[in-house]
């Protein structure tokens, strides 16, 4: 009897894992995600990478001759040093929040291109896990492509830098997995809205542009709460090369931050795709 | 018979208090088309979304070669190509990436995909559109290629939600033609319509739906026979009028349907009613004696006019 | 009474100009209304965005810049009294583009009302006029309310700083007025958005002097504060809430600068939108 390919492949996973919702086709997911940079969404790409650097002129430079030094543990490093691992975790939470609420939602209620994938033999996991790869490689390419500005400019002070880059894509990771989780709770754009107003007022106060220790114990504890402020830590802590136990903490915030935002997505999952 | 290869039994399927499809049973056999007619809003999409693996039922069983698609999804739709009423074509993509990629997503290798791409634009008559974005395809045209993608995966079963609906005449007559040979190679195909040709030309069993439940089920001709009469003779006598008339000439043939614009008397000979009528110095403003279709057999079933 | 009768002939004309002018005010009372529907949220956003960026930028980086610039101060007073003005007119620009830009869009594309305006005896000046004066409207408040958050700061030191409120308003319809005759010519938004966002609007925010002088960039990107209504807005602003020294001649470089901006933006949104309407 003739047995189709494609159904041969699906037949070829039986009695896999997450079957029901999985058919390991993130890398196909991911060549989609390619093949539409391609030709139409590089503009977007490009301009997230070209927001951190902004920052970076215009308050390095700019803030940096009204304050040229800061004092971190001690040690006075240069105010450009001090903000730019923070706009690098900072662009990482930018770039995997848009692509795992806006996109999402959009894709899913009004370009309706999920529904075309998932009458095929994909799962809604597989979806869910491409778009969180795409994510990453997103939040890896932007990483590397900043640290390529701000390495030649002497404000890596160490070579444990380099490690910024994959925490950055684990701090990917952490705002992905949980914004996707989050989407799936969304009933319209404007509810959506309310996660982009939160990003704010957690941008402001993570102590991107200067150390919380000026604000008040109160402010300090509520601060050290939101993951942001972790993202910087881990990624300032690397960047200076203080290689304190705390980083780990830090790190550990986001692999809680993944557990518990793919959990709640694979939960969801259903409700999410298959209404 | 063999296996059925798709069997409901109870299928139900509620959204929040409202049921779209009310405990329906029905089978599908390989090889043949089977259709689902019905007005707006009688559930059809519903059903074949079930039945595509990408809804969950609320209650009832389904099985399709055999196998739940709550527990099966994957392995159910990698037998399947799905063309759904609502284009969902990738609109980041042109015309060939869609083709492509779709393929993709069944896990195709890339050499056979790009063999496959070719092959179904000629498939689409897209050729000339083969880079274009979606975006500026026509609607005829973005039909003609989300009929296309559901075939990258050389389908065993065809899922048709509405297919012609867009297409020009001639696009709907080279679909038709298309689809006969799908089905001449042993592909079996599900379709929705609200047309009665189509339905007609296309499928050897359909069932009649409305309001989530099945009203009927046979082939068209065998419908038409149990619940129509062999002509219908239409009369139009203006507007206000239909009904008065209606009432006067119940009595001449078995059935009669007063329509706002137009009565349908039902019998197995037309020309002898008409002459009839004219003798009993009735005098419509036009008369028509046609064969009964399966237009006839929805109105008898529900009271209503399947395009309204 | 008799009066109107016995000139009733000319009135006609009269009338027609009347009905004009207030064409553009129907429009705007509609938009108004949609507006309102989304008021708590946009007042809420309107008083939270500057008690965030005062107390974060002006007070928490404030705090360490006044520290280590010493008794000179920044332009000779406090960080959070150099920053305030040029948060003040950036919420009006902010708040013009949001209130233009999406109803512009919204109305020739999403939802094609401006069409079933235009079907009505609205002309499409009277309808671009109306969007742009519900925008003026949502400027004026926002700026007031961050006026007075400016104040409980303590942000303002001079008797006459309350005539920064106008001159942030007037920034905001210069700028308000050219990206809504963009974007009744736009057929594609979606990289729009970005180029907007991205490209126009960070890059204004960044470089027109707002969080530092502008004379303390490099000199090869100082023309972008030149050319962006916000940096114009934040000298006069500065110059009314605290003194900051301008000479008279830079004064009508600024209000001329922002002038022709407004009238070219109204220009050609009317021009655009009339057009496109006739399409
Ligand atoms: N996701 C949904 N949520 C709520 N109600 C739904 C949903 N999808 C369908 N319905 C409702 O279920 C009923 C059946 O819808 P369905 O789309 O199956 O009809 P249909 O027979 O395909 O009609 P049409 O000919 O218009 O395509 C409708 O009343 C519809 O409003
Ligand atoms: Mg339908």
């Amino acid at each position: 009897m003739f047995i189709p390919m494609a159904v041969a492949i699906a037949d070829a996973r039986a009695g896999k894992r997450g079957e029901r919702v999985y058919s390991g086709r993130v890398p196909q997911l991911l060549e989609r995600g390619f093949i539409a940079f391609k030709s139409s969404t590089y503009m977007i790409v490009i301009s997230g990478f070209l927001e951190p650097v902004l920052y970076l002129l215009s308050f390095g430079y700019g803030i940096g001759k009204l304050l040229p030094t800061i004092a971190v543990g001690g040690e006075s490093i240069k105010y450009a040093a001090f903000i730019a691992p923070a706009l690098l975790a900072t662009s990482a939470m930018n770039g995997a929040i848009y692509d795992s609420t806006m996109n999402v939602f959009f894709k899913l209620n009004h370009d309706r291109i999920y529904h075309g994938m998932l009458a095929t033999s994909m799962g809604p996991l597989d979806v869910a896990l491409g778009e969180i790869g795409w994510a990453l490689l997103r939040g890896f390419s932007y990483a590397c492509a900043f640290m390529a500005v701000i390495a030649p400019l002497g404000l890596v002070e160490s070579v444990w830098g380099l490690l910024a880059i994959p925490a950055a894509v684990l701090i990917a990771f952490g705002f992905a997995a949980c914004g996707m989780a989050i989407t799936s709770y969304m009933k319209s754009f404007q509810q959506l809205e309310i996660i982009n107003m939160l990003l704010l007022p957690m941008f402001l106060f993570s102590g991107s542009f200067y150390p919380i220790s000026v604000f008040p114990q109160w402010l300090q504890f509520t601060v050290n709460l939101m993951p942001l402020t972790h993202a910087i830590n881990l990624v300032r802590g690397l960047c200076l090369g203080n290689l304190e136990l705390a980083l780990l903490g830090h790190a550990l915030y986001f692999v809680v931050m993944i557990i518990i935002g793919l959990f709640f997505t694979t939960k969801r999952l259903n409700a999410l795709f298959m209404k | 018979m063999s296996n059925p290869l798709i069997s409901a039994r109870g299928l139900t399927k509620k959204f929040g208090d409202f049921t779209a499809v009310n405990g329906i049973d029905f089978d599908v056999f390989k090889g043949e088309s089977f259709g689902f007619l019905g007005p707006n809003g009688a559930g059809k999409s519903t059903a074949m979304r079930i039945i595509g693996a990408t809804s969950q039922r609320t209650s009832g069983t389904i099985s399709i070669l055999g196998k739940d698609p709550e527990l099966h999804g994957p392995q159910i739709r990698a037998h399947l190509g799905v063309v759904p009423q609502q284009d969902n074509l990738d609109m980041q993509l042109s015309v060939a990436e869609n083709l492509y990629i779709y393929g993709r997503y069944f896990g195709l290798p890339r050499k056979f995909v790009k063999g496959k791409v070719d092959e179904l634009l000629a498939f689409a008559q897209l050729e000339e559109k083969r880079d274009a974005k979606v975006e500026t395809l026509s609607g005829g045209m973005k039909r003609r290629l989300t009929i296309a993608r559901a075939l990258v995966s050389e389908p065993e079963i065809l899922m048709l939600d509405e297919p012609t609906t867009g297409l020009d005449p001639q696009a709907r007559h080279i679909l038709w033609d298309r689809l006969f040979r799908l089905k001449e190679q042993g592909v079996t195909l599900l379709i929705t319509t609200h047309f009665m040709d189509e339905a007609e030309q296309l499928c050897d069993r359909l069932i009649v739906m409305d309001k989530g439940t099945i009203m009927a089920e046979g082939s068209p001709a065998s419908l038409i026979k149990d619940y129509a009469t062999k002509e219908v003779l239409e009369l139009r006598f203006g507007s206000d009028r239909n009904q008065e008339m209606g009432a006067k000439l119940r009595t001449m043939c078995d059935r009669i349907e007063e329509l706002p614009d137009r009565v349908l008397m039902y019998t197995d000979d037309g020309e002898a009613l008409l002459e009839k009528i004219y003798a009993a110095d009735f005098h419509p403003k036009t008369s028509l004696v046609r064969r009964s279709s399966l237009e006839d057999v929805f109105l008898r079933l529900t009271g209503r006019t399947l395009i309204e | 009474m008799s009066l109107t009768q016995i000139r009733q002939g000319s009135l006609v004309l009269v009338d027609a100009a009347r009905v004009q002018s207030r064409g553009a005010l129907y429009v705007a009372q509609a938009r108004i209304r949609q507006m309102m529907k989304w008021i708590w949220l946009i007042l809420g956003i309107a008083i939270a965005n500057p008690i965030l960026y005062l107390i974060s930028v002006g007070i928490g980086l404030g705090g360490l810049i006044d520290q280590s610039v010493g008794p000179a101060g920044v332009d000779g007073v406090k960080y959070l009294t150099f920053l305030a003005p040029a948060l003040l007119a950036q919420a009006a620009i902010q708040g013009t583009m949001d209130e233009t830009v999406f109803p512009t869009i919204e109305g020739f594309k999403w939802h094609k009302t401006f069409y079933s305006m235009n079907a009505t005896p609205l002309s499409g000046v009277q309808i671009s006029y109306g969007v742009f004066l519900t925008a003026l409207f949502r400027a004026f408040y926002t700026v007031v309310l961050y006026f007075g958050v400016m104040w409980a700061f303590g942000a303002l030191e001079s008797p006459r700083a309350w005539l920064a409120i106008p001159t942030a308003v007037f920034a905001g319809a210069s700028f308000g007025a050219l990206m809504q005759a963009l974007a009744a010519r736009l057929e594609d938004e979606n990289i729009f958005f970005v180029v907007l966002g991205r490209f126009v609007m960070m890059p204004l925010f960044m470089f027109s002097g707002t969080f530092f002088p502008l004379t303390s960039m490099p000199f090869f990107l100082q023309w972008i504060g030149w050319i962006s209504p916000l940096w114009h807005a934040t000298e006069l602003g500065r110059h009314l809430t605290y003194g900051h020294a301008i000479s008279p001649t830079m004064i009508w470089v600024h209000f001329l600068f922002l002038g022709i901006m407004l009238v070219l933006g109204l220009f050609f949104s009317a021009r655009i939108f009339t057009k496109r309407l006739a399409k």
